[in-house]
């Protein structure tokens, strides 16, 4: 972790998804957020830089979630970074195949931003 | 044994003295502790010895010492009564930090979802924002956005989620659920789900003051969402507001920029 300072990845398509996510998770140590607003755009993001936490859509653009979980997790130099799905999929199935790509966390829409962030604080082990 | 060293010897012989002479006080002093010690137990031993043969001093004795419990018990009593009243403190702190926490988020959704409202000019782009903002932070699942057609009296549906745009019936203004509702201005807001397109379960009415926009009625929640939470009803009369400003500007900022390039052409067919 950068001087204590948390690097998160959201990878979503909608602004005000994003917006919101990173509204919540600046309040972890002044956590730096990076935006993508696509799967493709997210694997270009987390390929070439280093991030501590990536929260990830499904339903995207260009790229879905799912895929870009299973790129990450294929990639060795990444295979230990928590990944956070944030989905409107709730049906238990969807979960289970997101959880058995690699993804460390499902939560569903509409997020509650507290959960969100004990969430991120377990992961990024804050305490 | 050097020049330099055997030069150094009565510096270092005083060096040492001086510390034996530290050691012999400090030594002293722990033997005076000592014997006052001694003193101190000797006086105690005599006391107890006394106070068991001379029961007037017995008394005494017992009578300080239930004194000296007693103090300390009410000391014992007022530290624990602190702790409590410390314990209860931090438990209402911690539930104030809850609230506090709780009413923060619902603060930064409001925010954001106004935010994002008034981003643009673009009519499309302000639909797309509704629609994200119905999806994201309400978690409904079947919903259109109707907007009036003021020629027709008609309220439309322009964009949706969960069926084809088409499939929602249009709606006459102060007829049926969603058009009296758009025309008093009354919400509708029921729990459950709705199959009939014409009759949601929450109908938000989209005016300008008192002019008619257009609404938002949803049919159907996401399955994980339950019901409704007191941030819902805030959304809903934040969209009430802020979801007809936006559309009713960029309608207004749609007509004039067809009007200005109507002018435009008028200009340029005049100057050629």
């Amino acid at each position: 972790m950068n001087e204590d300072r948390p690097r998160i990845l959201i990878v979503e398509d909608s602004p005000t998804m994003r917006q919101l996510l990173a509204f919540a998770l600046k309040r972890l140590r002044g956590a730096e957020i990076v935006e993508a607003s696509d799967g493709m755009d997210g694997l270009r993001k987390i390929t070439s830089d280093e991030f501590d936490l990536a929260l990830i859509d499904i339903n995207m653009p260009v790229m879905d979630g799912l895929k870009l979980i299973s790129l990450i997790r294929a990639e060795g130099s990444l295979r230990e970074i928590p990944i956070v799905v944030i989905t409107t999929e709730g049906a238990a199935e969807d979960r289970e195949r997101a959880l058995s790509l690699g993804a460390n966390e499902y939560l569903t829409k509409p997020i509650q931003a507290n959960k969100v962030l004990a969430v991120a604080r377990s992961l990024l082990k804050l305490g | 044994m050097s020049d330099d060293e055997r030069q150094n010897l009565p510096v270092r012989a005083e060096e040492f003295l001086g510390m034996f002479r530290r050691g012999a006080e400090f030594t002293k002093e722990l033997l005076e502790e000592n014997q006052r010690l001694r003193r101190q137990l000797v006086e105690v031993e005599d006391r107890q010895t006394t106070a068991a043969g001379d029961d007037v001093e017995w008394s005494k004795l017992r009578e300080e010492l239930i004194a000296r419990v007693r103090t300390l018990e009410s000391e014992r009593e007022d530290v624990l009564e602190r702790l409590r009243a410390v314990e209860e403190e931090n438990r209402l702190f911690a539930g104030r930090y809850l609230e506090i926490e709780e009413e923060n988020n619902n603060l930064a959704n409001l925010y954001v979802a106004s935010y994002q409202l008034h981003s643009t000019l673009d009519l499309g782009e302000v639909l797309k924002i509704i629609i994200e903002i119905v999806i994201n932070l309400v978690g409904a699942e079947l919903f259109a956005v109707y907007v009036l057609d003021e020629r027709s009296g008609q309220l439309e549906a322009v964009a949706s989620e969960g069926a084809e745009v088409k499939t929602f019936p249009s709606a006459p203004l102060g007829s049926g659920p969603i058009g009296e509702s758009v025309l008093s201005g009354e919400m509708i807001l029921e729990e459950g789900a709705s199959q009939d397109l014409d009759h949601p379960v929450v109908n938000i009415p989209l005016r300008v003051e008192d002019r008619p926009i257009g609404a938002i009625a949803i049919h159907r929640l996401l399955s994980q969402k339950e019901s409704f939470s007191p941030l819902d009803h805030e959304l809903f009369t934040l969209l009430a507001g802020h979801a007809a400003t936006a559309i009713f500007a960029a309608q207004l900022h749609g007509h004039s920029e067809r009007k200005l390039n109507t002018i435009q052409g008028f200009i340029d067919l005049l100057t050629k």
